[in-house]
């Protein structure tokens, strides 16, 4: 079957089997690697990108259900060659060890202080649940979803 | 993992998914239920009939009774205000399911048909007397939440019925409330506890009891609930109620080595008291 979406901003089409799963579309299909597969069963958060500007688990969507949406992942989300607030602020505050978890936490992080500026570290927490670090890395990563909070709280 | 081939298809009103739909083919919400049980081949549909975009099923309207497309999200129904008025409950038990990219896409319908003993909604719409509506080819029909759900993953939908809407009753003069014990891992419910009263004064007039997670389905409690009525929900009320719950899950319990039924038979007379001690703040 034939699935059309938009990627980082660029219009892709491709033929795919059915059962084709969204995450290997954007990291077999369109050579998108910087979405990873940790559990493969929509628990770990590394495959997290946006879908329509929602965060979403790319292992567990069918490459079929995003046919005609607007998608990012973590190579679309710096603008003008520019890192965003969030990628910086994860660079700033050393929010990884080993990097898997990475590009998840950082988009469902992005997504949250977007709708959520000024976020608490309780709420960052909560937020963040369905993301697992699993070198338990999470002070550093709260701590730099926490600056871009408060730098968004202050802005606004 | 991939799952098994399948042809899909994607249906643009209720009337073509029902004909679209053939022997061996499960209609697709979120997939957020389905999908997991396809990779592990515990389901193999040949054909999946996708009615997430079927603009009918995803509405939440509050009209007297509330009512919820089978193809809302579980993040639509936590964060509706009409949700929230009229069935606190059920928008607490929707904000519990997985975590925020698991609830953007996870719709009721889905979750119910697939009936997961340890999801936080089915406890919930057990309490608050929620009804299922089901359309299949031969017409529709409506069953209420306590018979819908049957055993383990095993509910009253039929080969080919798709899940509608799901209406609750007006509850403006109810307190109802969802509590869970989660896994500390899974975040699924050890035990999930929903409750629905309607107070007279100081005095419980009508009470309702639901029981997740520590049991193979959603149980309606109507011991526990029969220990609340008429009483001012007074500790020795509330101990009577934690033990008449213990009798009305019996037969109905599960458990594992970390969480045994014992455990969780216990956990749940603990819970009904925080469920009720939300419910009543």
């Amino acid at each position: 079957m034939n699935v059309s979406m938009t990627i980082n901003g660029e219009a892709v089409s491709r033929e795919v089997e059915a059962r084709t799963l969204l995450v290997h579309f954007i990291r077999e299909d369109l050579d998108l690697t910087g979405t990873k597969i940790g559990c493969d069963t929509s628990q770990c958060g590394a495959c997290t990108i946006h879908v329509n500007g929602k965060i979403a688990k790319a292992c567990t969507l069918l490459a079929a259900q995003a046919d005609g949406a607007d998608i990012t992942t973590i190579e679309g989300l710096a603008e003008n060659g520019e890192h965003h607030p969030m990628q910086t602020a994860f660079w700033e505050n050393h929010g990884l060890q080993c990097g898997y978890c990475t590009p998840g936490m950082i988009m469902a992080s992005a997504a949250f202080v977007r709708d959520n500026p000024g976020a608490s570290e309780d709420e960052i927490r909560h937020y963040l649940e369905g993301n697992i670090c699993r070198c338990t890395g999470y002070h550093n990563i709260v701590k730099a979803v926490k600056q871009v909070a408060d730098a968004a709280a202050g802005g606004a | 993992m991939w799952p098994q081939q399948f042809d899909y298809q994607r249906a643009d009103s209720v009337e073509s998914a029902l004909a679209a739909i053939g022997d061996n083919g499960k209609f697709l919400a979120g997939g957020h239920s389905l999908l997991p049980a396809m990779k592990l081949r515990l389901s193999t549909p040949d054909q999946l009939v996708d009615i997430s975009r079927i603009d009918a099923l995803r509405g939440i309207s509050s009209n007297g009774n509330l009512s919820i497309g089978g193809a809302a999200t579980h993040a639509e129904i936590a964060a509706s205000a009409a949700v929230g008025a009229a069935c606190p409950a059920l928008a607490q038990a929707c904000g519990m399911v997985g975590d925020q990219a698991v609830r953007n896409f996870g719709t009721l319908g889905g979750n119910i048909a697939h009936a997961d003993p340890a999801s936080d909604p089915p406890t919930a719409l057990v309490a608050c007397g929620a009804t299922i509506h089901i359309q299949g080819a031969d017409g529709s029909r409506s069953v209420g939440a306590q018979d819908f759900f049957v055993d383990l993953f095993e509910t009253d939908l039929q080969d080919g019925e798709l899940i509608t809407s799901i209406s609750l009753p007006d509850c403006s003069d109810c307190q109802c409330a969802y509590v869970k014990l989660p896994h500390p891992a899974s975040r699924y419910a050890i035990v999930g506890v929903a409750v629905c009263l309607k107070m007279n004064g100081g005095t419980c007039a009508q009470a309702d009891v639901a029981v997740g997670g520590a049991t193979v389905k959603a149980v309606k409690c109507a011991g526990a609930a029969a220990a609340l009525v008429g009483s001012s929900l007074d500790d020795a009320a509330l101990a009577a109620a934690a033990a008449a719950l213990s009798d009305d899950i019996g037969d109905w319990l599960t458990g594992d080595v970390a969480y045994p039924e014992a455990y969780r038979s216990a956990m749940a007379g603990v819970f009904l008291k925080r469920a009720i001690s939300a419910a009543s703040s």
